[in-house]
């Protein structure tokens, strides 16, 4: 029986706690008696037989016909999927998404369906390679669809292929891709990781563009959004809703298909990384010290590819299919699950190791602006009720923060780093210049024919963690370049002692603090 | 009278030139600059008068003869022993206060103007920079003849004197000279930015020219030019956005920040537009090299900051059929309405108008010229833009 989350309360007995560094970690010591440490629930039992599972949600899905009665010949099918944001780390072989796609296509061809596109939904997302491609959805499916022009990416840019449905009550557009708009049936193949993904937000932001984008991706509806992990407060997720009913009404038609997956997120020799330090084996402690020490002499770009080779022993633990709304609120009930851990009230300091991975640097560079995204717009807003740090409080984040970005996936971020944020922080000031970024015909050209992130990117990255910005009082990152860090309007520190005297000058000396035990993924139900 | 004077010395220029990679006060010390008692020039004919300078500016080119970077083009141009100095500030003999505008053109050597009312540096034959009654030089502070202003005296042609209104410090009018560079380069970019909407001139380098070339452009170039900069320091980058830049960014910035004020493509690492112009204040072969690489096809790159030896690629500027021209000085400059005037006026009213003087960073008696020249060789670093001799006090003590 997988034991829950569990916060421990540090006292002189606790041994150091892990810090994720990006491409390493450290060890670093709690103040006793003031400190706690919020560790995820063990992973949940995985599904014993996936295939068995995913027809069985197909053909008994949730205030819907079974997936068999929904298809006919001479449809349209758009089968559309998560792209390569998701899962983190990427999974082993064979992926979830290879699995229900092989399934959808299989009561396709009972059904005689032969007109099928698989689309790859990634909004302003990079377009996915081919190795991407093929390991999620398998080669078979990749062969079988891509050499024909009927598997593709999503291309938000491209008005031919863009469907213009109206708007919401609330004057939001909605515009998503054509063909799936088009067709008899969408089935879309999701990967719930965590609670904000799903559910209506997979077609509507997923397949959609700029123009639908702009209207919930922006710094009200991030500030407004407490969490985005918390569906009854997020205005992220009601503007999806809204969409979702925009699509309804026009006539598209969705079959979902969710999944959630276990937190076993770390192989064999790298367990040690998701367990409570106190339960370390030797054998744990020695592969801690070998590999922080080889890490140490390893050059960065080795150790981001040593890194992102990690494909993640996580197990899918349900799978669900059906009428969108009614799906998504089992999986967010089974996400919460497994995810979910009680804690009693807010601490003046929340504490969190940024690791070399978050959803837009898969096989790519962690760059300044992604590590305060990580830190403020996910590991910050993974709560309900209440952030776990007090308004005014002190987030103290470790990461080397270098300025290095990958020119290929992140042009546009290179020049919000050397030009934005040299202006302004303040992401009401910063949303100024979003326009000129997202109509810049270069960087449309680089997201439509290359593999970079759509020019406006980085503007969603910073409105991502203006919840967090508008909270905290200071924001301090340990062990990351000082001038990069001071570009982004935080307090570089050297150590975690530095840090915390850098914090006691917001919240005095005997500040309370959490450590928020992340990878694994969790979310801290605030009391 | 007390003087700092070079002599023609290969030797100390090899010195000179060894030690200022790694210190240049030993530069300025065993280079071919020296401090001397000297009798004053004699006064070469009519029109010539004597001056004495109140304070004479350190320029980029005064340190590139002390520190033996100088070209050996100017070997024929220059005559030794020269007394360096050409930023002039000074009282002349009828008691006015006078900048010098330091070319030696045709009145001040006797010949024939190329045109009427033409200014020293104006024509297109430099034979009168040959030509007896003086030994060669293209300036004063290059000219064995006329002494410069890092000396307590020096001779000047009533052709080069402006008289500075009352309402200019000495520390503004100090800066007239280098204006009066800057503003000729920004005036050299105007025909290619002529019938262009919202027209984009680069700026590379924040030095005194760079930061001048700024002042020039904003003031005489308009209001709908956008001015983008590649400052290194952050004074520099503090002063550019003072005198007019728009966008402000590190020397390693300006390509990406160009391309994002034009909303062109990156095609391997050239722009496949870029800006109407570029004003090169650096003049190294990189700085060069990146002009190129920044400017549009049928663009212009005006070459502000003097370069010596480069070694530059030069297919982008054959591909992209830009002009690349030189800005060496100043003279009569055609405004964008037409109007013709001398480049020296346009400085004065800039200096006063800009106030310049806060471009002035630090002054030195002469006697602690291995001082002030090692303050101006890391002038950048030290938080400053331009260094200059004040001789004030030893005028006031004849």
């Amino acid at each position: 029986m997988p034991r829950p989350g569990f916060v421990h309360h540090v006292d002189r007995s606790t041994p150091p706690t892990l810090f994720w560094r990006g491409e390493g970690f450290s060890l670093e010591r709690l103040p006793p008696d003031r400190s706690r440490i919020i560790y995820a629930p063990e992973p949940l039992p995985a599904i014993e037989d996936i295939d068995a599972a995913i027809r069985h949600a197909l053909e008994h899905p949730i205030e819907d016909d079974p997936l068999s009665a929904k298809l006919f010949p001479g449809m349209k099918l758009t089968i559309a999927f998560d792209d390569v944001s998701l899962p983190l780390p990427k999974m082993r072989r064979p992926d979830i998404r290879q699995r229900i796609i092989e399934a959808v296509l299989d009561t396709a061809a009972n059904a005689g369906v032969d007109d099928v596109h698989i689309i790859a939904a990634l909004a302003l997302h990079r377009r996915m390679t081919e190795a991407e491609l093929r390991h999620a959805v398998g080669d078979r499916v990749y062969d079988a669809f891509a050499p024909r022009g009927l598997l593709y990416q999503h291309d938000a840019e491209d008005p031919e292929q863009l469907a213009f449905l109206g708007e919401t009550g609330h004057g939001e557009e909605v515009e998503i891709n054509k063909r799936a708009a088009e067709s008899d049936l969408i089935v879309y193949v999701n990967i719930n990781l965590v609670a904000m993904d799903g559910g209506w937000k997979s077609t509507a932001t997923g397949l959609s563009s700029y123009r639908s984008l702009r209207h919930h991706h922006n710094v009200h509806t991030m500030q407004h959004s407490r969490s985005f992990m918390d569906q009854h407060r997020s205005e992220l997720h009601k503007s999806n809703w809204r969409m979702g009913e925009v699509l309804r009404n026009a006539g598209v038609k969705v079959f979902q298909v969710e999944t959630t997956l276990n937190t076993d997120t770390f192989p064999t020799p790298f367990e040690f990384l998701s367990k409570r330090e106190w339960e370390w084996t030797a054998k744990d402690r020695a592969t801690y010290l070998g590999a922080s020490s080889a890490l140490r002499r390893t050059p960065t770009r080795l150790a981001r590819k040593i890194f992102h080779s990690i494909e993640a022993p996580h197990q899918m633990t349900s799978v669900q299919a059906g009428e969108v709304e009614a799906v998504h609120r089992i999986t967010t009930e089974n996400v919460y699950q497994q995810q979910l851990v009680e804690v009693e009230g807010q601490t003046d300091i929340l504490t969190m190791g940024i690791p070399y991975i978050c959803p837009y640097n898969v096989h790519s560079i962690m760059n300044p602006i992604l590590v305060m995204c990580t830190g403020l717009g996910y590991f910050f807003n993974l709560y309900r009720n209440r952030p776990l740090v007090r308004e005014g409080g002190v987030i103290i984040m470790t990461h080397p923060t270098q300025p290095d970005f990958h020119p290929v996936h992140h042009p546009s971020y290179i020049d919000f780093y050397e030009q934005v944020l040299s202006e302004t922080t303040d992401p009401a000031e910063v949303e100024r210049h979003e326009r000129r970024f997202a109509e810049d015909d270069w960087y449309r050209h680089l997201y439509r024919t290359s593999y970079a992130y759509h020019g406006v990117h980085p503007f969603y990255m910073w409105y991502w963690g203006s919840h967090g910005m508008q909270h905290a009082g200071r924001v301090i990152i340990v062990g990351g370049n000082a001038a990069a860090v001071r570009r982004l309007g935080f307090t570089p520190a050297s150590t975690m002692a530095d840090a915390f005297e850098l914090a006691s000058d917001v919240v005095g000396r005997s500040a309370t603090v959490t450590h928020l035990h992340t990878p694994p993924l969790m979310v801290a139900d605030v009391r | 009278m007390k003087a700092l004077r070079v002599r023609r010395s290969p030797t100390r220029f090899g010195l000179a030139r060894l030690s200022a990679a790694w210190d240049p006060r030993s530069a300025a010390r065993r280079g071919p600059l020296e401090m001397v008692r000297m009798d004053p020039p004699d006064l070469p004919g009519p029109g010539w008068q004597r001056i004495r300078p109140r304070l004479t500016g350190i320029c980029g080119s005064d340190l590139a003869t002390v520190e033996g970077q100088a070209s050996a083009y100017f070997d024929d141009w220059v005559s030794f022993p020269f007394v360096p100095g050409h930023e002039i500030v000074a009282d002349d003999e009828n008691g006015r206060r006078v900048v010098v505008e330091p070319v030696l053109g045709h009145a001040a050597r006797g010949a024939p103007l190329p045109f009427p009312d033409a200014a020293p540096g104006d024509g297109n034959d430099y034979a009168h920079l040959v030509r007896p009654p003086l030994e060669p030089g293209i300036q004063i502070g290059f000219c064995a003849s006329t002494g410069g202003g890092w000396a307590s005296e020096l001779v000047a042609h009533e052709s080069q004197l402006h008289v500075v209104p009352d309402t200019v410090s000495d520390e503004a009018a100090v800066m007239v000279e280098p204006a009066a560079g800057g503003i000729h380069a920004a005036l050299m970019c105007h025909p290619v930015l002529d019938g262009v909407d919202h027209p984009v001139v680069a700026v590379l380098g924040a030095g005194t020219m760079g930061l001048c070339a700024v002042a020039g452009l904003r003031r005489y170039l308009g209001p709908d030019l956008r001015i983008v900069v590649g400052a290194r320091y952050p004074v520099q980058q503090r002063l550019a956005r003072e005198l007019g830049a728009d966008i402000v960014v590190d020397p390693d910035e300006i390509p990406r920040a160009v391309r994002r004020v034009v909303g062109c493509h990156v095609v391997g690492d050239h722009l496949s537009g870029g800006a109407d112009a570029t004003i090169d204040a650096v003049g190294t072969s990189s700085s060069i090299a990146t002009s190129l690489r920044v400017t549009r096809p049928r663009g212009r790159v005006v070459l502000l900051g003097m370069p010596a030896e480069v070694r530059v690629e030069l297919t982008d500027l054959w591909h992209r059929e830009t002009q690349l021209v030189g800005a060496y000085t100043y003279g009569t400059e055609t405004l964008t309405d037409g109007t013709r005037c001398r480049t020296f006026d346009l400085a004065l009213d800039t200096v006063a108008a800009c106030s310049m003087e806060r471009l002035l960073s630090a002054t030195y008696p002469l006697d602690r010229y291995l001082d002030a020249l090692a303050h101006a060789a890391t002038i950048g670093r030290r938080g400053g833009i331009k260094v200059a001799f004040d001789l004030r006090e030893s005028q006031e003590a004849r």
